[in-house]
């Protein structure tokens, strides 16, 4: 990591109430690279993530993201968030628009793109994730994968920096989960930068470049997929390395 | 049988009375499309206010709605309309009324409209801030209208009821239709006048009813 890290969280605590959920974490991503959290339930890997782009407010700590400090109130958190996509484990695609109206909706109000643009940018978005013939379909009308891989078309439309991706697929049937890893893949090829939190260890070994371990509000350790899925160094790692794989 | 027919369904007062009673219904129409829009209004401030964490607007607002929907709207309305003048305003038949609903039927509508709120899963707003809606923005475009979508029915309903409620204007004379079938009622010494308003409010309800009731099939249909 020769260069700035384009993300860079610094010694952050996060308390729930009497609950301290974040211990001390610290995380630099690089520029096109794809780091994998991964841990036990209940680790605070999904609470790192969203402390990222602040949709969880650090107890303490700092997070730059891009070169912008996030949590200086100085910061115009809703234009910062433009730049960190982000894809929830229950999609939350808004089912009271269609797909293209639910990747056009920031463009229109937040970009403010006139909306004969934001339409086209969002019908590339859709085109992206190989669903530009459902874009007039409700997310009722779609598949888990395809409301997922819309999702993930509503947070590239604003074209981000980085992508951060919380459990994307463990909401899916297994058939369903491949299309998703695809588009993924696909994005990282394209030189996104990506968090992702899940525990597909086969997408893990095959496009991380960094896998990163979590346990009790604290990373226990941290290197390449190679390396932590052959040979944990810590007790902690391979016991849960062991029971991942049993599955 | 005659006496009954004589008294109740009499076709010629009827016709005698249509001029009195047609100013009510118009007077009920206006009153209508005045009260409810108010009392909207009102439920809306008051479900956006519903959803600060701070304590110190949660307890006054938690007071005023209570007091509100505890409150028989009859009551409040003679009182705004006897009382204020004590204190120097006297807002006339009309103003007792629209402040009266908007109090009243606000905290209604509110309650209606909070639990609609209520009822959209928090990631819905946590996508919309993630893509740099501002708070505002995730609850005009993508809470308010899932909720008021979700509360629907309820919302119907409580208009059906400010529509029938809008008859207790008369007891601050405003000639709104029960009050001027009263009026002919005791013109005419014959009970047709008011059977003549009972159709009025039929016919003005009716539609809102059916639809009402197409709208909770469709959504019993589906939750399944």
């Amino acid at each position: 990591m020769s260069p700035a890290p384009i993300v860079d969280a610094r010694a952050i605590h996060k308390h729930f109430g009497h609950l301290h959920v974040l211990r001390g974490v610290d995380l630099q991503v690089a520029e096109k690279e794809l780091v994998f959290l991964i841990g036990p339930s209940g680790s605070g890997k999904s609470t790192l993530l969203r402390c990222l782009n602040r949709l969880e407010e650090p107890s303490a700590g700092s997070v730059t993201v891009d070169g912008i400090d996030m949590l200086d109130p100085r910061t115009d958190i809703n234009k910062a968030r433009q730049r960190i996509g982000m894809v929830f484990q229950s999609f939350n695609l808004y089912p009271h628009m269609t797909a293209l109206g639910n990747v056009a909706l920031a463009l229109r109000k937040v970009q403010g793109l006139p909306r004969a643009d934001a339409e086209a940018k969002a019908q590339a978005a859709l085109e992206r994730v190989h669903l530009a013939d459902r874009a007039d379909h409700y997310p009722a009308q779609l598949s888990g994968g395809q409301q997922q891989r819309v999702a993930i078309a509503r947070a590239i439309a604003l074209e981000p920096r980085v992508m951060l991706f919380d459990e994307p697929t463990s909401a899916l049937d297994p058939e369903l989960v491949g299309g998703v890893l695809a588009v993924m893949r696909e994005l990282r090829e394209d030189g996104m930068t990506m968090v992702v939190v899940s525990h597909e260890m086969g997408f893990a070994r095959a496009a991380a470049d960094r896998v990163v371990f979590m346990a009790d509000g604290l990373i226990v350790e941290t290197g390449p997929p190679g390396e932590i899925f052959a040979n944990p160094q810590h007790e902690r790692t391979r016991a849960f390395i062991s029971q991942i794989e049993r599955h | 049988m005659d006496v009954f027919l004589e008294t109740f369904l009499n076709w010629r007062i009827v016709q005698e009375a249509w001029p009195i009673l047609w100013q009510g219904f118009q007077a009920t129409l206006l009153l209508s499309a005045l009260v409810v829009p108010l009392g909207l209004a009102g439920g809306v401030m008051i479900a956006l206010l519903s959803t600060a964490t701070t304590p110190w607007v949660r307890w006054p607002l938690r007071v005023w709605v209570d007091t509100f929907r505890a409150l028989p709207p009859l009551v409040l309305l003679v009182f705004i309309f006897a009382g204020l003048p004590f204190i120097g305003l006297d807002v006339g038949a009309w103003g007792a009324v629209a402040i009266g609903f908007f109090l009243n039927t606000g905290a209604y509508y509110g309650e209606i409209l909070r639990a609609g709120i209520e009822s959209v899963p928090r990631g819905q707003i946590e996508a919309a801030r993630s893509t740099g809606l501002t708070r505002g923005q995730a609850m005009a475009y993508i809470v308010l209208p899932q909720a008021v979508r979700n509360v629907l029915p309820d919302l119907i309903s409580n208009t059906l009821e400010v529509v029938k409620l809008t008859s207790i204007a008369s007891v601050v004379a405003l000639p709104e239709l029960l009050f001027q079938a009263r009026q002919a009622q005791s013109v005419t010494y014959n009970a047709t006048p008011i059977m003549a308003a009972a159709v009025a409010y039929f016919v003005l309800l009716w539609p809102v009813v059916r639809l009402l009731s197409r709208l909770e099939n469709r959504q019993l249909a589906g939750r399944r």
